[in-house]
Protein backbone atom coordinates (compact mmCIF):
# COMPACT_ATOMS: atom_id res chain seq x y z
CA UNK A 1 0.00 0.00 0.00
CA UNK A 2 1.41 3.64 -1.22
CA UNK A 3 2.78 4.91 2.18
CA UNK A 4 1.00 8.45 3.01
CA UNK A 5 4.43 10.17 4.02
CA UNK A 6 3.02 12.77 5.69
CA UNK A 7 0.73 10.59 8.36
CA UNK A 8 2.73 10.84 11.72
CA UNK A 9 3.10 14.60 11.34
CA UNK A 10 -0.58 15.17 10.78
CA UNK A 11 -1.04 12.79 13.50
CA UNK A 12 1.52 14.48 16.21
CA UNK A 13 -0.32 17.91 15.43
CA UNK A 14 -3.52 16.77 15.82
CA UNK A 15 -2.51 14.64 18.89
CA UNK A 16 0.02 16.61 20.40
CA UNK A 17 2.35 13.14 20.88
CA UNK A 18 4.63 12.28 19.29
CA UNK A 19 4.86 9.30 18.10
CA UNK A 20 8.09 8.75 16.25
CA UNK A 21 9.46 8.32 19.26
CA UNK A 22 7.82 4.79 19.96
CA UNK A 23 10.66 2.06 19.76
CA UNK A 24 8.52 -1.20 19.79
CA UNK A 25 8.28 -1.83 23.58
CA UNK A 26 4.61 -3.10 23.69
CA UNK A 27 4.11 -1.93 27.07
CA UNK A 28 0.55 -0.44 25.72
CA UNK A 29 -0.47 -3.30 23.86
CA UNK A 30 0.70 -5.76 26.72
CA UNK A 31 -1.78 -3.69 29.22
CA UNK A 32 -4.58 -3.22 26.85
CA UNK A 33 -7.92 -4.65 27.85
CA UNK A 34 -9.23 -5.09 24.85
CA UNK A 35 -5.68 -5.92 22.34
CA UNK A 36 -7.17 -9.82 21.93
CA UNK A 37 -10.30 -8.09 20.21
CA UNK A 38 -8.43 -5.14 18.00
CA UNK A 39 -7.02 -6.23 14.45
CA UNK A 40 -3.66 -4.00 14.82
CA UNK A 41 -3.27 -3.88 18.75
CA UNK A 42 -1.65 -0.12 20.18
CA UNK A 43 1.59 -0.63 19.32
CA UNK A 44 1.36 -1.83 15.53
CA UNK A 45 -1.18 1.08 15.16
CA UNK A 46 1.92 3.22 16.17
CA UNK A 47 4.36 1.42 14.15
CA UNK A 48 1.74 1.74 11.13
CA UNK A 49 1.21 5.65 11.90
CA UNK A 50 5.11 5.83 11.44
CA UNK A 51 5.48 3.92 8.15
CA UNK A 52 2.66 6.01 6.51
CA UNK A 53 -0.57 3.25 6.44
CA UNK A 54 -3.09 6.00 6.60
CA UNK A 55 -5.66 4.13 4.54
CA UNK A 56 -5.16 0.77 7.04
CA UNK A 57 -5.04 3.23 10.19
CA UNK A 58 -8.03 5.02 9.65
CA UNK A 59 -9.93 1.45 8.74
CA UNK A 60 -9.41 -0.46 11.23
CA UNK A 61 -11.37 -1.62 13.97
CA UNK A 62 -8.92 -1.23 16.46
CA UNK A 63 -9.21 2.81 16.94
CA UNK A 64 -13.25 1.96 17.65
CA UNK A 65 -12.68 -0.94 20.09
CA UNK A 66 -10.18 1.41 22.24
CA UNK A 67 -11.89 2.60 25.35
CA UNK A 68 -9.41 4.94 26.42
CA UNK A 69 -8.54 3.69 29.95
CA UNK A 70 -5.29 5.23 29.73
CA UNK A 71 -3.38 2.32 30.91
CA UNK A 72 -1.60 2.75 27.37
CA UNK A 73 -0.12 6.38 27.90
CA UNK A 74 0.43 5.77 32.06
CA UNK A 75 3.38 2.87 31.23
CA UNK A 76 4.36 4.87 27.71
CA UNK A 77 8.62 4.67 28.19
CA UNK A 78 8.79 7.45 26.09
CA UNK A 79 5.53 9.61 27.14
CA UNK A 80 3.47 8.78 24.00
CA UNK A 81 -0.16 8.99 25.89
CA UNK A 82 -1.41 6.14 22.91
CA UNK A 83 -5.11 6.82 23.79
CA UNK A 84 -4.82 10.26 23.04
CA UNK A 85 -3.56 9.39 19.62
CA UNK A 86 -6.47 7.25 18.53
CA UNK A 87 -8.70 9.40 19.51
CA UNK A 88 -7.71 11.60 17.04
CA UNK A 89 -7.04 8.96 14.52
CA UNK A 90 -11.05 8.75 15.15
CA UNK A 91 -11.57 12.25 14.50
CA UNK A 92 -9.62 12.17 11.60
CA UNK A 93 -11.70 9.05 9.97
CA UNK A 94 -15.24 10.58 11.21
CA UNK A 95 -14.17 14.81 9.02
CA UNK A 96 -12.42 12.36 6.13
CA UNK A 97 -15.85 10.15 5.93
CA UNK A 98 -14.35 6.82 6.53
CA UNK A 99 -17.03 4.39 7.19
CA UNK A 100 -16.03 3.10 10.86
CA UNK A 101 -15.21 -0.77 11.22
CA UNK A 102 -17.32 -1.02 14.21
CA UNK A 103 -20.59 0.85 13.17
CA UNK A 104 -22.38 0.11 16.76
CA UNK A 105 -19.64 2.03 18.27
CA UNK A 106 -19.74 5.14 16.26
CA UNK A 107 -23.57 4.83 16.31
CA UNK A 108 -23.45 4.93 20.28
CA UNK A 109 -21.16 7.72 20.01
CA UNK A 110 -23.49 9.29 17.55
CA UNK A 111 -27.20 9.22 19.72
CA UNK A 112 -25.19 10.06 22.72
CA UNK A 113 -23.98 13.66 21.24
CA UNK A 114 -27.25 14.22 20.20
CA UNK A 115 -28.89 13.71 23.32
CA UNK A 116 -26.86 16.50 24.31
CA UNK A 117 -27.52 19.05 21.43
CA UNK A 118 -30.68 18.44 22.51
CA UNK A 119 -30.86 18.34 26.03
CA UNK A 120 -27.56 20.01 27.74
CA UNK A 121 -27.57 16.47 29.54
CA UNK A 122 -27.74 13.19 28.33
CA UNK A 123 -31.46 11.24 28.75
CA UNK A 124 -30.68 8.05 28.71
CA UNK A 125 -34.34 6.30 27.67
CA UNK A 126 -34.29 8.53 24.16
CA UNK A 127 -30.52 8.63 23.52
CA UNK A 128 -30.99 4.38 23.76
CA UNK A 129 -34.15 4.82 21.28
CA UNK A 130 -32.27 6.52 18.72
CA UNK A 131 -29.08 4.06 18.96
CA UNK A 132 -31.42 0.98 18.88
CA UNK A 133 -33.23 2.37 15.87
CA UNK A 134 -29.82 3.02 14.22
CA UNK A 135 -28.02 0.27 14.84
CA UNK A 136 -30.94 -2.06 14.76
CA UNK A 137 -30.07 -3.78 18.02
CA UNK A 138 -33.74 -3.54 18.89
CA UNK A 139 -33.79 -6.52 21.50
CA UNK A 140 -30.23 -6.24 23.22
CA UNK A 141 -30.52 -5.16 26.37
CA UNK A 142 -34.23 -5.07 27.61
CA UNK A 143 -34.00 -7.02 30.30
CA UNK A 144 -31.47 -4.99 32.19
CA UNK A 145 -33.27 -1.57 30.92
CA UNK A 146 -36.38 -3.17 32.62
CA UNK A 147 -34.85 -4.05 35.66
CA UNK A 148 -33.42 -0.64 35.82
CA UNK A 149 -36.61 1.07 35.24
CA UNK A 150 -38.33 -0.67 37.91
CA UNK A 151 -36.12 0.37 40.09
CA UNK A 152 -36.44 4.06 38.96
CA UNK A 153 -32.81 4.38 37.92
CA UNK A 154 -34.45 6.16 34.46
CA UNK A 155 -36.57 8.59 33.92
CA UNK A 156 -39.33 8.26 31.58
CA UNK A 157 -39.27 12.09 30.41
CA UNK A 158 -35.75 14.31 29.43
CA UNK A 159 -35.46 17.65 31.08
CA UNK A 160 -33.48 20.83 29.00
CA UNK A 161 -31.08 23.01 30.75
CA UNK A 162 -31.75 26.47 30.55
CA UNK A 163 -28.19 27.03 28.37
CA UNK A 164 -29.06 24.36 25.41
CA UNK A 165 -28.29 26.95 23.31
CA UNK A 166 -24.79 27.99 24.61
CA UNK A 167 -24.46 24.27 24.66
CA UNK A 168 -25.58 24.02 20.85
CA UNK A 169 -22.87 26.92 19.93
CA UNK A 170 -20.49 24.43 21.13
CA UNK A 171 -20.94 22.30 18.80
CA UNK A 172 -20.29 24.63 15.70
CA UNK A 173 -16.85 24.97 16.86
CA UNK A 174 -14.14 24.12 14.90
CA UNK B 1 -16.97 22.51 54.50
CA UNK B 2 -18.67 23.43 51.35
CA UNK B 3 -17.44 22.49 48.06
CA UNK B 4 -18.98 23.10 44.26
CA UNK B 5 -20.60 20.23 43.04
CA UNK B 6 -20.86 18.53 39.60
CA UNK B 7 -23.29 15.75 39.51
CA UNK B 8 -23.09 14.34 36.26
CA UNK B 9 -25.70 12.39 34.11
CA UNK B 10 -25.66 9.30 35.70
CA UNK B 11 -26.18 10.54 39.59
CA UNK B 12 -29.64 10.62 39.99
CA UNK B 13 -30.65 8.15 37.31
CA UNK B 14 -28.51 4.90 36.89
CA UNK B 15 -25.97 5.55 39.81
CA UNK B 16 -28.61 7.03 41.98
CA UNK B 17 -27.62 3.95 45.05
CA UNK B 18 -24.18 6.94 44.25
CA UNK B 19 -26.11 9.65 45.13
CA UNK B 20 -28.10 8.90 47.84
CA UNK B 21 -25.06 7.54 49.78
CA UNK B 22 -22.84 10.25 49.16
CA UNK B 23 -25.75 12.79 50.33
CA UNK B 24 -25.40 10.79 53.68
CA UNK B 25 -22.04 10.35 53.69
CA UNK B 26 -21.63 14.36 52.62
CA UNK B 27 -24.50 15.04 55.47
CA UNK B 28 -22.30 13.54 58.42
CA UNK B 29 -19.04 14.72 57.80
CA UNK B 30 -20.71 17.92 57.46
CA UNK B 31 -19.91 18.53 53.93
CA UNK B 32 -22.01 21.20 51.80
CA UNK B 33 -22.39 20.47 48.05
CA UNK B 34 -23.33 23.60 45.93
CA UNK B 35 -24.49 22.09 42.76
CA UNK B 36 -23.49 23.70 39.72
CA UNK B 37 -26.76 25.40 38.76
CA UNK B 38 -26.97 24.71 34.80
CA UNK B 39 -24.59 22.21 34.81
CA UNK B 40 -24.49 20.17 30.94
CA UNK B 41 -23.08 16.89 30.16
CA UNK B 42 -19.57 16.57 30.00
CA UNK B 43 -19.22 14.93 26.67
CA UNK B 44 -17.71 11.37 28.02
CA UNK B 45 -16.22 9.32 25.57
CA UNK B 46 -18.33 10.48 23.26
CA UNK B 47 -16.81 13.87 22.16
CA UNK B 48 -13.84 12.89 22.67
CA UNK B 49 -14.25 10.19 20.07
CA UNK B 50 -15.31 12.38 17.44
CA UNK B 51 -15.08 16.05 18.26
CA UNK B 52 -12.14 16.98 20.01
CA UNK B 53 -13.34 20.74 20.60
CA UNK B 54 -16.07 19.73 21.67
CA UNK B 55 -14.50 17.44 24.05
CA UNK B 56 -12.63 20.43 26.08
CA UNK B 57 -15.19 22.66 25.67
CA UNK B 58 -18.38 21.19 27.14
CA UNK B 59 -16.45 20.58 30.51
CA UNK B 60 -14.94 24.28 30.18
CA UNK B 61 -18.63 25.76 30.19
CA UNK B 62 -19.05 23.65 33.71
CA UNK B 63 -16.05 25.28 34.68
CA UNK B 64 -16.88 28.86 33.78
CA UNK B 65 -19.98 27.83 35.99
CA UNK B 66 -18.07 26.60 38.62
CA UNK B 67 -16.16 30.09 38.53
CA UNK B 68 -18.99 31.98 39.35
CA UNK B 69 -19.80 30.13 41.74
CA UNK B 70 -16.87 31.21 43.87
CA UNK B 71 -15.76 28.01 45.49
CA UNK B 72 -12.31 26.57 44.59
CA UNK B 73 -12.65 22.65 45.56
CA UNK B 74 -15.53 21.03 42.54
CA UNK B 75 -16.11 17.76 43.95
CA UNK B 76 -17.21 15.18 40.88
CA UNK B 77 -18.55 11.80 41.90
CA UNK B 78 -18.63 10.31 38.26
CA UNK B 79 -15.07 8.71 36.92
CA UNK B 80 -16.08 9.69 33.33
CA UNK B 81 -16.86 13.24 34.05
CA UNK B 82 -14.04 13.76 36.71
CA UNK B 83 -11.41 12.83 33.80
CA UNK B 84 -12.75 14.96 31.00
CA UNK B 85 -13.25 18.14 33.52
CA UNK B 86 -9.21 17.69 34.83
CA UNK B 87 -8.54 17.29 30.59
CA UNK B 88 -10.34 20.88 30.04
CA UNK B 89 -8.96 22.67 33.38
CA UNK B 90 -5.12 21.29 31.92
CA UNK B 91 -5.74 22.30 28.65
CA UNK B 92 -7.03 25.59 29.75
CA UNK B 93 -4.48 26.43 32.35
CA UNK B 94 -1.62 25.02 29.72
CA UNK B 95 -2.64 26.16 26.28
CA UNK B 96 -3.48 29.91 25.74
CA UNK B 97 -4.80 29.77 22.64
CA UNK B 98 -7.38 27.17 23.61
CA UNK B 99 -8.37 29.64 26.77
CA UNK B 100 -8.57 32.43 24.28
CA UNK B 101 -10.94 30.79 22.58
CA UNK B 102 -12.98 29.47 24.71
CA UNK B 103 -13.19 32.84 26.58
CA UNK B 104 -14.25 34.62 23.52
CA UNK B 105 -17.20 31.61 22.87
CA UNK B 106 -18.53 31.54 26.56
CA UNK B 107 -17.93 35.09 27.50
CA UNK B 108 -15.79 34.66 30.42
CA UNK B 109 -12.21 36.03 31.72
CA UNK B 110 -10.64 32.51 33.03
CA UNK B 111 -9.27 33.00 36.73
CA UNK B 112 -7.49 29.60 37.16
CA UNK B 113 -9.11 29.61 40.75
CA UNK B 114 -11.17 26.14 40.32
CA UNK B 115 -10.07 22.82 40.73
CA UNK B 116 -11.81 19.67 40.04
CA UNK B 117 -11.32 16.93 42.34
CA UNK B 118 -13.15 13.15 42.47
CA UNK B 119 -15.25 12.94 45.76
CA UNK B 120 -13.41 10.25 46.45
CA UNK B 121 -9.69 12.43 46.98
CA UNK B 122 -11.73 14.70 48.93
CA UNK B 123 -13.69 11.96 51.59
CA UNK B 124 -10.33 10.54 51.73
CA UNK B 125 -7.84 13.30 52.04
CA UNK B 126 -9.46 16.49 53.32
CA UNK B 127 -10.37 14.53 56.74
CA UNK B 128 -7.69 13.10 59.02
CA UNK B 129 -8.38 9.23 59.85
CA UNK B 130 -9.23 9.90 63.62
CA UNK B 131 -12.11 12.54 62.05
CA UNK B 132 -13.63 9.65 59.81
CA UNK B 133 -13.08 6.60 62.33
CA UNK B 134 -14.55 8.90 65.13
CA UNK B 135 -17.93 8.93 62.76
CA UNK B 136 -18.31 5.42 62.57
CA UNK B 137 -20.90 3.59 64.46
CA UNK B 138 -21.40 0.32 63.23
CA UNK B 139 -18.03 -0.95 62.48
CA UNK B 140 -17.75 -3.25 59.11
CA UNK B 141 -16.36 -6.11 60.75
CA UNK B 142 -16.87 -9.52 58.55
CA UNK B 143 -16.39 -7.33 55.26
CA UNK B 144 -13.44 -8.65 52.64
CA UNK B 145 -13.13 -6.06 50.54
CA UNK B 146 -11.00 -5.84 46.89
CA UNK B 147 -10.72 -2.03 45.96
CA UNK B 148 -11.66 -1.67 42.58
CA UNK B 149 -10.30 1.46 41.02
CA UNK B 150 -10.66 1.18 37.26
CA UNK B 151 -8.91 3.04 34.73
CA UNK B 152 -9.52 7.18 34.47
CA UNK B 153 -10.20 7.99 38.95
CA UNK B 154 -6.00 7.78 38.96
CA UNK B 155 -5.27 8.23 35.49
CA UNK B 156 -3.45 9.56 33.32
CA UNK B 157 -1.13 11.02 36.41
CA UNK B 158 -0.03 14.47 34.72
CA UNK B 159 -3.87 15.34 34.41
CA UNK B 160 -5.26 13.51 38.08
CA UNK B 161 -2.13 15.34 39.85
CA UNK B 162 -1.07 11.90 41.01
CA UNK B 163 -3.59 12.28 44.51
CA UNK B 164 -3.28 8.20 44.26
CA UNK B 165 -0.80 5.63 42.37
CA UNK B 166 -1.90 4.88 38.78
CA UNK B 167 -0.77 1.75 39.40
CA UNK B 168 -1.09 0.43 43.02
CA UNK B 169 -3.51 2.92 44.37
CA UNK B 170 -4.28 2.79 48.04
CA UNK B 171 -7.16 5.48 48.79
CA UNK B 172 -10.22 2.90 48.90
CA UNK B 173 -8.37 -0.14 50.26
CA UNK B 174 -7.47 2.88 53.48
CA UNK B 175 -10.88 3.74 53.84
CA UNK B 176 -12.25 0.39 54.02
CA UNK B 177 -9.87 -0.63 56.34
CA UNK B 178 -10.74 2.63 58.85
CA UNK B 179 -14.16 1.44 58.20
CA UNK B 180 -13.32 -1.90 59.66
CA UNK B 181 -13.30 -4.22 57.07
CA UNK B 182 -10.41 -6.12 55.44
CA UNK B 183 -8.67 -4.32 52.64
CA UNK B 184 -7.77 -7.74 50.39
CA UNK B 185 -4.74 -7.25 48.46
CA UNK B 186 -5.56 -8.04 44.35
CA UNK B 187 -4.21 -7.67 41.17
CA UNK B 188 -6.75 -6.43 39.44
CA UNK B 189 -7.21 -2.58 41.15
CA UNK B 190 -7.04 -0.48 37.62
CA UNK B 191 -7.66 -2.98 34.98
CA UNK B 192 -10.44 -0.86 32.87
CA UNK B 193 -13.82 -3.08 33.10
CA UNK B 194 -14.52 -1.81 29.53
CA UNK B 195 -16.46 1.03 30.19
CA UNK B 196 -19.02 2.75 27.08
CA UNK B 197 -18.59 -0.55 25.32
CA UNK B 198 -21.26 -2.07 27.91
CA UNK B 199 -24.00 -1.04 25.24
CA UNK B 200 -22.78 -1.71 22.23
CA UNK B 201 -19.68 -4.54 22.75
CA UNK B 202 -21.39 -6.08 25.61
CA UNK B 203 -19.40 -9.31 25.00
CA UNK B 204 -16.46 -7.88 25.46
CA UNK B 205 -17.35 -6.16 28.86
CA UNK B 206 -18.81 -9.21 30.39
CA UNK B 207 -15.62 -10.85 29.04
CA UNK B 208 -13.58 -8.36 30.87
CA UNK B 209 -15.89 -8.07 33.88
CA UNK B 210 -15.54 -12.05 34.28
CA UNK B 211 -11.57 -11.55 34.58
CA UNK B 212 -12.60 -8.84 37.75
CA UNK B 213 -15.08 -10.92 39.56
CA UNK B 214 -12.51 -14.21 39.01
CA UNK B 215 -9.93 -12.52 40.45
CA UNK B 216 -11.85 -11.31 43.12
CA UNK B 217 -12.87 -14.26 44.34
CA UNK B 218 -9.47 -15.94 44.27
CA UNK B 219 -7.95 -13.04 46.45
CA UNK B 220 -10.86 -14.49 49.10
CA UNK B 221 -12.62 -11.09 49.18
CA UNK B 222 -16.60 -11.14 49.65
CA UNK B 223 -17.61 -8.03 48.08
CA UNK B 224 -15.75 -5.38 45.52
CA UNK B 225 -15.94 -1.71 46.26
CA UNK B 226 -15.45 1.12 43.66
CA UNK B 227 -15.75 5.16 42.77
CA UNK B 228 -17.39 4.84 39.57
CA UNK B 229 -20.98 4.99 37.86
CA UNK B 230 -19.46 2.95 34.51
CA UNK B 231 -17.57 0.25 36.74
CA UNK B 232 -20.48 0.12 38.90
CA UNK B 233 -23.21 -0.92 36.14
CA UNK B 234 -20.56 -2.84 34.36
CA UNK B 235 -19.09 -4.99 37.32
CA UNK B 236 -21.97 -5.20 38.95
CA UNK B 237 -24.54 -5.22 36.07
CA UNK B 238 -22.77 -7.54 33.49
CA UNK B 239 -21.77 -10.37 36.12
CA UNK B 240 -24.94 -11.96 36.09
CA UNK B 241 -23.86 -12.64 31.93
CA UNK B 242 -20.55 -14.55 32.97
CA UNK B 243 -20.45 -18.20 31.63
CA UNK B 244 -21.20 -18.35 27.67
CA UNK B 245 -22.87 -17.73 25.79
CA UNK B 246 -24.11 -15.02 27.52
CA UNK B 247 -25.89 -17.00 30.62
CA UNK B 248 -24.24 -17.40 34.55
CA UNK B 249 -22.59 -20.79 34.30
CA UNK B 250 -21.97 -23.28 36.26
CA UNK B 251 -19.68 -21.74 38.91
CA UNK B 252 -20.86 -18.16 38.67
CA UNK B 253 -21.47 -17.30 42.58
CA UNK B 254 -22.64 -13.42 42.71
CA UNK B 255 -19.97 -11.10 43.93
CA UNK B 256 -21.94 -7.86 45.61
CA UNK B 257 -20.40 -4.52 44.63
CA UNK B 258 -20.23 -1.53 46.40
CA UNK B 259 -19.74 2.15 45.66
CA UNK B 260 -17.56 3.66 48.31
CA UNK B 261 -20.10 5.98 50.04
CA UNK B 262 -22.44 3.06 50.64
CA UNK B 263 -20.08 1.27 52.67
CA UNK B 264 -19.00 5.03 54.29
CA UNK B 265 -22.85 5.60 55.08
CA UNK B 266 -23.38 1.80 56.34
CA UNK B 267 -20.31 2.63 58.90
CA UNK B 268 -21.51 5.55 59.86
CA UNK B 269 -24.82 4.18 60.54
CA UNK B 270 -27.37 5.50 58.11
CA UNK B 271 -30.36 3.85 56.76
CA UNK B 272 -29.11 1.81 53.77
CA UNK B 273 -31.51 -0.60 52.93
CA UNK B 274 -33.37 1.26 50.22
CA UNK B 275 -30.45 2.03 48.42
CA UNK B 276 -28.74 -1.28 48.07
CA UNK B 277 -32.29 -2.60 46.92
CA UNK B 278 -31.65 -0.84 43.75
CA UNK B 279 -28.48 -2.70 42.91
CA UNK B 280 -28.05 -5.62 40.27
CA UNK B 281 -26.67 -8.14 42.68
CA UNK B 282 -28.43 -7.33 45.79
CA UNK B 283 -25.67 -6.82 48.73
CA UNK B 284 -28.35 -7.21 51.57
CA UNK B 285 -28.23 -10.82 52.11
CA UNK B 286 -24.96 -10.65 52.82
CA UNK B 287 -24.59 -7.67 54.97
CA UNK B 288 -27.46 -9.49 56.68
CA UNK B 289 -25.22 -12.62 56.99
CA UNK B 290 -22.69 -10.32 58.94
CA UNK B 291 -25.20 -8.99 61.25
CA UNK B 292 -24.50 -5.19 59.61
CA UNK B 293 -28.22 -4.47 58.57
Amino acid sequence: MQPDLTFSEQVRDQSGQNVQRCYYCQRCSAGCPVASLMDYAPAQLLRMIQLGQKEAVLHSSAIWLCVGCETCGTRCPNGIRTGVVIDSLRQMATAEGVAPAVPSVFKLHRAFLDSIRLWGRVHELSMLAQYKLTSLALFSDLDLGLDMFLKGKIHPLPRRIRGVAEVRKLFALK
Amino acid sequence: MRYGFYPGCTLHSTATEFGSSMEMTCAALGIELVEIPDWNCCGASSAHSLNHTLALALPTRDLVQAQQLGLTDIAIPCVACYARMVTADYTLRNDAAFRAEMETALGFTYEGRVRPRHLLDILANDFTSEELVGKVTRPLQGLRVVSYYGCLLVRPPELTGRWDDPEQPQTMDRLVELLGAEAVPWSYKVDCCGASLTLNRSDVVVHLVDRLVQAAHEAGANAIVNACPMCMANVDGRQRFRGSPGRPGPTYVPMPVFYITELLALAFGRPLDKVLGKHAIDPRPLLKGLDLI
